[in-house]
């Protein structure tokens, strides 16, 4: 079952963020969310994890979704390492399958270092894997390759690429060429 | 730039800690202070506090004065340590709980320890009152320095728990305890302190037998000032051992905790 938006609206205090947003998110595919500063893409992912509830209209196919997600922020466990972090969210994942994950991104050398000491491009690497690693149908994703450089933002979305395959995936990004090279719809907010 | 700065960091760190230099100027102020002022009765010199000591160490009955005073001191921090948390926890969780601590725990820490000392030797014997007294003065600093951690949890991190939904056992582990264990720290560091200063006073008062309050008590009561300096130097050594043992061993399973 396919995700869908019925005419949703969501305002903070005055400021009208979302006006009556209906789209259909096809099952098993990636769809980028574009659009200028302010027009609500991130509130729009935060909808869809259930972290706000919409003012107006209905949110179809989100029951029973096994969520994950990267988020604007890395919003890791700071003083432990990248793969208790990995593993937080999916303890069935073996330690060395982390630690595989980890090299396969560049991560190879930073095993055991507590994230805190890790550079930001780094911790965003660690907060993709988490988001990988864990057991999901849908995966949300907040300007997920923002800090990293260009040869290792291409390593990673080619990485982000064979994992998400077959899987619904919403991902929010400001760049054009971000959006090409991951392919799949588009959404314009 | 990173590194710089922590080497920065670190060097602060170890200059905050206590020189060698500085414990052997004021010793030698002591000295000179006692050697000046000629009376032992009065101020004793450090000399004459180390060979005090000396002749306490070989007897049987000066070890058993530290094991009884410092095994129940000891508990009386440990179980406040326990109940504190608990009630941070549940106070953290439940607004009654927590309306219904706050006052409690403002009126447990305004009231002078003396006041504390006398009503409790009421209820409690003398034998225990000094682990009462020690949990007591502990308590309200472990529970409002927990409350303090969880208050300030990052809540961007127990959102992203909810969308994994992490289970408890491990947000406790990987979110909650990382968070709070700073302020459970600095709760210990005061708090050992404290229950040992507390301690001691009931015991002073109460005299339980066998206590070191009772060798502190007998030392004022026959003007033995080197026993009274050698015991409070027994004091002072002792509370420090454990708070640097205590907080090593802390800081040790957290960060095991947290890396595995």
């Amino acid at each position: 079952m396919s995700i869908e938006l019925l005419g949703v609206s969501k305002a903070f205090g005055e400021k009208q963020v979302l006006q009556n947003v209906s789209h259909l998110f096809p099952e098993g595919k990636l769809t980028c969310v574009m659009g200028p500063s302010g027009c609500g893409k991130t509130t729009l992912l935060s909808l869809l994890l259930g972290l706000v509830q919409p003012d107006a209209g209905e949110i179809r196919g989100m029951e029973g979704r096994r969520l994950s997600a990267i988020f604007q922020e890395d919003r890791l466990c700071e003083n432990a390492g990248a793969v208790s972090n990995i593993r937080l969210v999916n303890p069935r994942l073996s330690k060395g399958e982390a630690e595989e994950m980890l090299r396969e991104v560049g991560l190879g050398d930073s095993l055991g270092q507590p994230v805190r000491t890790l550079s930001g491009g780094m911790k965003r690497r660690v907060a993709i894997l988490r988001a990988l690693g864990a057991p999901y149908d849908t995966l949300l994703c907040d300007e997920p390759f923002k800090g990293l450089d260009e040869a290792t933002k291409e390593q990673v979305i080619a990485y982000f690429q064979e994992k998400t395959r077959g899987k619904t995936v919403i991902l929010v990004t400001h760049e054009k060429s971000e959006a090409q090279a991951l392919g799949g719809e588009l959404l314009l907010l | 730039m990173g590194s710089t700065t922590l080497a920065k960091g670190e060097k602060e760190k170890k200059h905050r800690g206590v020189r060698l230099w500085a414990v052997a100027v004021w010793l030698l102020v002591w000295q000179l202070g006692a050697m000046a002022l000629g009376q032992e009765i009065l101020l004793v010199s450090p000399v004459s506090v180390m060979l005090c000591l000396g002749e306490l160490v070989p007897h049987w009955d000066f070890w058993s004065a530290i094991l009884f005073s410092f095994w129940r001191i000891t508990l009386g921090f440990l179980l406040a340590c326990l109940v504190g948390t608990v009630l941070a926890v549940l106070s953290s969780r439940f607004g009654p709980v927590r309306d219904l601590a706050a006052p409690l725990m403002r009126v447990i820490q305004s009231i002078p320890v003396a006041s504390f000392i006398i009503l409790v030797l009421i209820w409690v014997p003398s034998r225990n009152l000094s682990v009462v007294i020690s949990f007591l003065m502990v308590t309200p600093i472990v529970c409002q320095n927990v409350l303090g951690g969880i208050s300030s949890m990052d809540q961007k991190l127990t959102e992203m728990a909810d969308v994994f939904q992490v289970p408890f056992p491990r947000r406790l582990r990987y979110l909650y305890l990382p968070q709070v264990a700073p302020f459970f720290r600095s709760a210990c560091a005061v708090g050992l302190g404290l229950c040992w200063k507390a301690g001691v006073a009931a015991e002073v008062i109460g005299l339980p037998d066998g206590s070191i309050g009772e060798r502190l008590y007998e030392a004022k009561v026959y003007l033995n000032t080197p026993d009274l300096f050698a015991w409070t130097v027994v004091i002072v050594l002792v509370s420090l051992v454990f708070e640097k043992l205590f907080l090593f061993l802390l800081d040790r399973l957290v960060a095991r905790l947290e890396q595995n």
